[in-house]
């Protein structure tokens, strides 16, 4: 920890930022999410930093409340599809023969259709609520972590301490949760990064489409959607997120590449 | 299919001990497999909901009639198995059902859409691989100097924004504040074909952008693990020039992992079409799903989702098959 290279600085900052906005959005924001407190496309002023949006509410007070939205909806799925997709992977590795067998088949299946397509058909179906977002966001994309896991956890699986913790008769839990899981745990921390950023973007483009968090609630998505038809008149409210979400994905990225580079050159450069 | 007939079966025999065609028959085999297996997962994605589908359909409201109707419409007193069964064989049989919202045949507004589809996804692949590959060489050229810095900080950018926020970027930019071409892409049939391609000019650009960088990195990463190689050096040591050691020896080298790169993105082009032709209001088969996921109509959401699958395996079946043809080990056994 003593020196941190400057990029991973920036990024560290960044995206703390944006998480303490999320965590006190109420205090930041000047208004209300959904209170209407002037013109439509008012364009930004001392009152309105960054002027207001279709029907007049405060852009840059929806930008901190979607802001929130988005974070918790794509960190609950990133939770979520870790804890299985990571327990299901140390356990294929661990058990091998037909454990493995099913489970890794039938990610390959999952795998196999498109995440957006395959999260479009679900939700046809589906009522579009914050819980069965997060729901089905965290299960498709359990199936990629699920790789990356039994990969890691293959190559740890084959150690001498993990063979003498099966010869002491060690269970499949303590392997797993003891000797498997915190040497693991370097690589699945930088991927977590990766997996976050893709949640933001899966969330944002379910929203665009209309299919993802529904309004008077909004993401950042979502007021892409709700000012998109301003885009032709020149203004950019719709383009604010954007900014958002790419100085977001960019500054996530920087920290979990430091710490992937921080860990492997810990390993000996073991890539 | 059947080639009985065009040779004895000793010939049939021998060409199938050529490992190659052993290969490249399991991929074929294992992508039909996949297909199946997607269309029993698709089939389900649709039946997991714990209530009843006609329900969700028609909304708390619905009259008991006309949820009588609509699930005898839709076969929903039948047992499962059958349904997919029946679903199966019509799509088999290219009946692919008819949709709920305006009992129209899906397989008829399906086709020209999917036309439509394909020729912007062609475009952006027509322009985007050749570009990519120049790219990614140029990058390894200047390795570590500017050129290279500057292609990966772009890319890093593109690959950053989602899809269709890069798409109201480039059309705020490019037809609002530059009006140089139009924000809407509207295409019709017996459009001529000039006004056709400046239609799609800005969806196709977006398209690009998406796929471009990831394709570009991993051109980059292929020719210079290659660039380790002893040959390299002899050739260094000709003194040739180094654009050409990249070209002419680097190059053919990483084909393999290059080619598998282009077809893993050209998969991901199928899934950046639906946000895509969405923001451009193109009339594609991105925007004929995502409109019948909001209306709830399932056959049709089946269908589409059924397609998309079939095209996102066969790429990767083809990447898959590329990779095995490109490596000269398995082209000429012993």
């Amino acid at each position: 920890m003593k020196r941190i290279p400057i990029s991973a600085l920036i990024g560290l900052v960044l995206t703390s930022a944006y998480f303490l906005a999320a965590i006190f959005a109420d205090f930041l924001a000047p208004y209300g999410m959904a209170e209407v407190v002037g013109d439509v496309w008012e364009p930004s002023s001392a009152a309105h930093w960054l002027g207001t949006d279709t029907i007049g509410r405060d852009l840059l007070s929806r930008m901190i409340h979607g802001g929130r939205v988005t974070i918790f909806v794509a960190t609950a799925a990133t939770v979520l599809s870790f804890t299985v997709g990571s327990l299901l992977g140390f356990t294929a590795a661990v058990a091998g023969g037909w454990v493995d067998q099913a489970l890794s088949r039938m990610v390959d299946l999952l795998m196999s259709i498109p995440a957006l397509i395959m999260a479009l058909v679900i939700l046809s179906v589906m009522p579009v609520t914050v819980p069965v977002l997060i729901f089905v966001m965290g299960l498709i994309d359990a199936t990629r972590v699920f790789r990356l896991s039994r990969a890691v956890a293959a190559d740890i699986a084959v150690m001498d301490y993990v063979e003498a913790a099966r010869l002491r008769g060690e269970g499949l839990a303590w392997v797993i949760y003891r000797e498997i899981l915190p040497n693991a745990l370097s690589p699945l921390v930088a991927e977590a990064g990766l997996r976050f950023i893709f949640m933001v973007l899966f969330i944002s483009t379910l929203s665009f489409l209309g299919l993802g968090v529904q309004p008077p609630l909004a993401d950042w998505g979502g007021i892409v959607k709700e000012n998109k038809e301003g885009i032709v008149y020149g203004i950019a409210a719709a383009l604010y997120p954007a900014v958002a979400i790419a100085t977001l994905a960019i500054s996530v990225n920087l920290v979990a590449d430091w710490i992937l580079t921080r860990t492997t050159s810990l390993k000996g450069g073991r890539g | 299919m059947h080639r009985t007939s065009a040779g004895s079966l000793a010939e049939i025999e021998v060409m199938f001990r050529h490992p190659l065609i052993g290969f490249v028959a399991q991929r074929i085999a294992l992508g039909g497999v996949l297909l199946l297996a997607a269309s029993v997962l698709i089939f389900a994605g649709t039946q997991i909901l714990p209530g009843d589908v006609a329900q969700s359909i028609l909304g708390q409201s619905a009259t008991p009639q006309a949820l009588a109707n609509l699930r005898a419409e839709l076969g929903l007193n039948e047992p499962v198995t059958t349904r997919y069964f029946n679903w199966l064989f019509g799509v088999l049989q290219g009946d692919l059902g008819k949709a709920l919202t305006n009992g129209q045949d899906i397989a008829t507004s399906m086709g020209g859409r999917l036309g439509n589809t394909l020729f912007l996804a062609g475009w952006a692949a027509l322009i985007s691989v050749p570009l990519a590959i120049l790219l990614g060489l140029i990058a390894v050229r200047y390795q570590g100097r500017w050129p290279d810095k500057l292609i990966s900080g772009v890319t890093l950018a593109t690959v950053s924004v989602p899809e269709f926020l890069l798409g109201y970027i480039v059309m705020f930019i490019l037809s609002v504040q530059f009006r140089v071409f139009p924000s809407v892409a509207t295409v019709y049939d017996g459009m001529p074909f000039f006004d056709k391609l400046n239609a799609i000019a800005l969806p196709v650009l977006v398209l690009v952008l998406v796929v471009l960088g990831h394709m570009m990195r991993m051109t980059r990463a292929a020719i210079l693990n290659v660039m380790q190689s002893a040959y390299i050096e002899t050739a260094e040591l000709k003194g040739l020039r180094p654009f050409k050691i990249i070209a002419r020896h680097a190059l053919p080298n990483a084909v393999a992992p290059v080619v598998n790169v282009v077809m893993l993105n050209m998969a991901y082009l199928v899934v950046g079409v639906v946000v895509v032709e969405v923001v451009f209001v193109y009339p594609g088969m991105g925007q004929y799903l995502v409109d019948h996921v909001a209306k709830r109509d399932v056959p049709v959401v089946q269908a589409c989702g059924l397609v998309f699958a079939a095209v996102y395996i066969g790429l990767n079946m083809v990447a898959d098959i590329v990779s095995i043809l490109a490596n000269p080990r398995l082209r000429h056994p012993k």
